[in-house]
């Protein structure tokens, strides 16, 4: 094991911790004010690689295609908050999960529909490819790093949009009083829309971006989903804060421990059952981290009772 | 009697008249299509414990499923390889037999209940959701990166296992043995819900504090309630496996979970006879629609949203109103 891989195994663990975090800035951004779980949070994610997939194949442009991918999600996100999400507000955790569990089945047969089973590419634009020589002579990939740094990025632009806008303000209230804001003659319906779109375009730039690393196809926003439900739990539901801290946690775990368990085992065990052991285990490990915040913070890292 | 022990009785019958029926006109595969409700409804009405009388939404159910399946899956492939599952300390060796199966089933998915119940029932509300499905994903990707016992391709039992006394063969005998497992269970349930137990843990649910008051421990009746609700979807997946033949760890993965759910919201939250309903209801739409259009999810999806949006007592609700002592 050596020093370079290691730093490049922790550059791919940020790489995925902010792309996680694009998944659960939206999700606990929508449960914080809103009180909603969405499980078709996935099926944006999902919805954003599609539409960049399809806008890249047809103009050439990667740009282009990430700002359908933008497009697309919040549009999707807009109409689904407006004829379903809006109606569950009021309602139970359980009939909140089972109607955007039905989204995701009609989400993910429609794009079937459309798209067919087969997995589409989306290229990594040319002037992004190709690996970059870091100090210390370690060559990484261009892409994985300008993503690193678009996440982190928006990850300040979140913080300065709750902190220190006008929609923050809104947004901040909502989670503390929304009947008071309302009172206050806040447009309530309208503020929560712009929350639910904003949270689905991130959903979507996230399934663009990640989709010119790995396959855009369907059913690719469940695993994210449920990692990123892992995230929030781990951060504390509510808190961007925790979202960010708890994606990075859990990309750092689910990257190194799959590298390095393998590796510790094979201080002990013959060769082929390090490798078996150590990866059941690094597939369990992000949960067993999880296990334990729970153990100690039942309501995660920086949440609230 | 009521709309909805008439109902009830009607959904009872109706599982075993099909099966005659299919049997008469000598059709075995509606037979199977008849066991498959049956398996489908146990698990369900296992999850119903927890989640219609608990009011613990439990997303992660596909755990127990899959560990019932696993179970069965891990005996019989021993015993058709004559190979022991573990020679030192003492010896285990694999089994053919149903009920010693069964038994294994019960005890290794109510032991993991116990484990996931006591961390994740610390939480609540939307935390617990998420948890649940969590631990339900991290056996999904145990289950696929562990390579012993078939890894992602699973494991394929060649002979269904064996009843003393039965030709568990027979299409028809096997839907006999699911279906006596159900009733079994279905009465149990059903004097489980009007026993103290379930009057204190129905009082958890509607109001934690006073049950606390009155000096019971909230934590203690859902943590029993998850143990007995995961056993039961657990000899589910036992069962499940025995009428494929097969396990895989997509009796693991978190589509399982929604649908145990669905089998459930389908019939009606906290209805006896409620997974009855909506295993049946599911099994025809898929048999039917699936036949129309391959994309037959989509009218899954869309029915599932209009009975959770407008249908809310499902479809025993719908038929029976509301008058039950559950709300």
């Amino acid at each position: 094991m050596s020093f370079i891989l290691l730093i490049e195994q922790v550059l791919n663990g940020v790489q995925s911790g902010v792309m996680l975090f694009l998944m659960a800035a939206g999700l606990t951004l929508i449960f914080g004010v809103m009180g909603l779980i969405n499980l078709a949070h996935g099926s944006l994610y999902m919805v954003g690689a599609f539409a960049a997939a399809a806008v890249a194949a047809a103009t050439g442009s990667f740009l282009l295609a990430l700002v359908a991918a933008l497009a697309a999600a919040a549009l999707a996100g807009c109409l689904i908050e407006m004829t379903v999400i809006r109606r569950l507000y009021d309602r139970d955790h359980l009939d909140q999960v089972l109607a955007t569990f039905a989204l995701i089945l009609i989400f993910s047969e429609g794009t079937r529909f459309l798209f067919g089973s087969f997995p589409l590419f989306l290229d990594i634009p040319a002037a992004l490819s190709g690996p970059v020589m870091l100090p210390g002579g370690i060559q990484y990939p261009l892409y994985r790093l300008v993503i690193i740094g678009v996440g982190l990025a928006i990850a300040a632009g979140l913080f300065l949009l709750i902190a220190r806008t006008r929609i923050g303000i809104q947004i901040r209230a909502g989670e503390a009083d929304r009947e008071m804001i309302a009172a206050l003659g806040i447009d309530i319906a309208k503020l929560y829309t712009l929350i639910f779109a904003l949270g689905a375009a991130l959903a979507g730039l996230a399934g663009a971006l990640v989709g010119a690393i790995q396959s855009v196809q369907v059913g690719m926003g469940e695993p994210v989903l449920i990692l990123a439900f892992v995230v929030i739990v781990i951060g504390g539901i509510g808190s961007i804060k925790g979202a960010l801290i708890g994606a990075l946690l859990v990309g750092l775990t689910d990257t190194l421990g799959s590298v390095l368990l393998p590796l510790f085992f094979a201080n002990f065990m013959e060769a082929s059952a390090a490798t078996s052991v150590g990866s059941s285990l690094a597939s369990m490990s992000i949960y067993i981290l999880m296990a334990g915040v729970l153990l100690f913070k039942p309501t995660g890292l920086f949440g609230e009772a | 009697m009521t709309r909805e022990t008439i109902l009830n009785t009607f959904l009872f019958l109706l599982l075993p008249a099909t099966a005659l029926a299919a049997f008469a006109l000598d059709e075995p595969f509606i037979i199977t299509l008849a066991t498959k409700a049956a398996i489908l409804a146990l698990a369900g009405v296992g999850l119903n414990i927890a989640l219609g009388l608990g009011g613990l939404v439990s997303f992660g159910h596909a755990a127990f499923f899959g560990l019932g399946g696993y179970a069965m899956g891990i005996l019989a492939a021993h015993a058709q390889s004559y190979t022991p599952i573990m020679e030192s300390p003492f010896l285990i060796e694999g089994t053919k037999s149903m009920p010693v199966i069964w038994l294994v089933a019960l005890a290794v998915s109510a032991l993991a209940a116990l484990l996931i119940g006591a961390l994740s029932l610390r939480t609540s509300g939307v935390y617990f959701i998420m948890v649940t499905l969590a631990f339900g994903q991290m056996l999904f990707y145990f289950a696929i990166s562990w390579p012993a016992y078939g890894g992602e391709d699973g494991l394929s039992i060649y002979v269904r296992n064996g009843f003393p006394g039965l030709n568990t063969l027979d299409p028809l005998t096997f839907f006999g043995i699911a279906f006596v497992i159900l009733a079994a269970v279905l009465f149990f349930a059903g004097r489980l819900a009007r026993a103290p137990f379930g009057l204190a843990l129905s009082a958890a649910r509607q109001n934690a504090e006073r049950v606390e008051a009155v000096g019971l421990a909230p934590f203690k009746l859902r943590l029993v309630a998850f143990v007995i609700s995961g056993a039961v979807t657990g000899l589910a997946g036992a069962l499940f496996a025995d009428l494929n033949r097969f396990v895989s760890p997509t009796m693991f993965s978190w589509q399982t979970s929604g649908e145990i759910m669905i089998f459930v919201i389908l019939g009606g939250v906290g209805r006896l006879f409620g997974p009855v309903a909506g295993a049946a209801l599911f099994i025809l739409l898929e048999h039917v629609l699936g036949g129309l259009s391959e994309f037959w999810h989509i009218y899954l999806g869309l029915l599932l949203l209009l009975v959770v949006l407008f249908a809310r007592g499902g479809m025993i609700g719908l038929i029976a109103g509301r008058e039950v002592a559950h709300d």
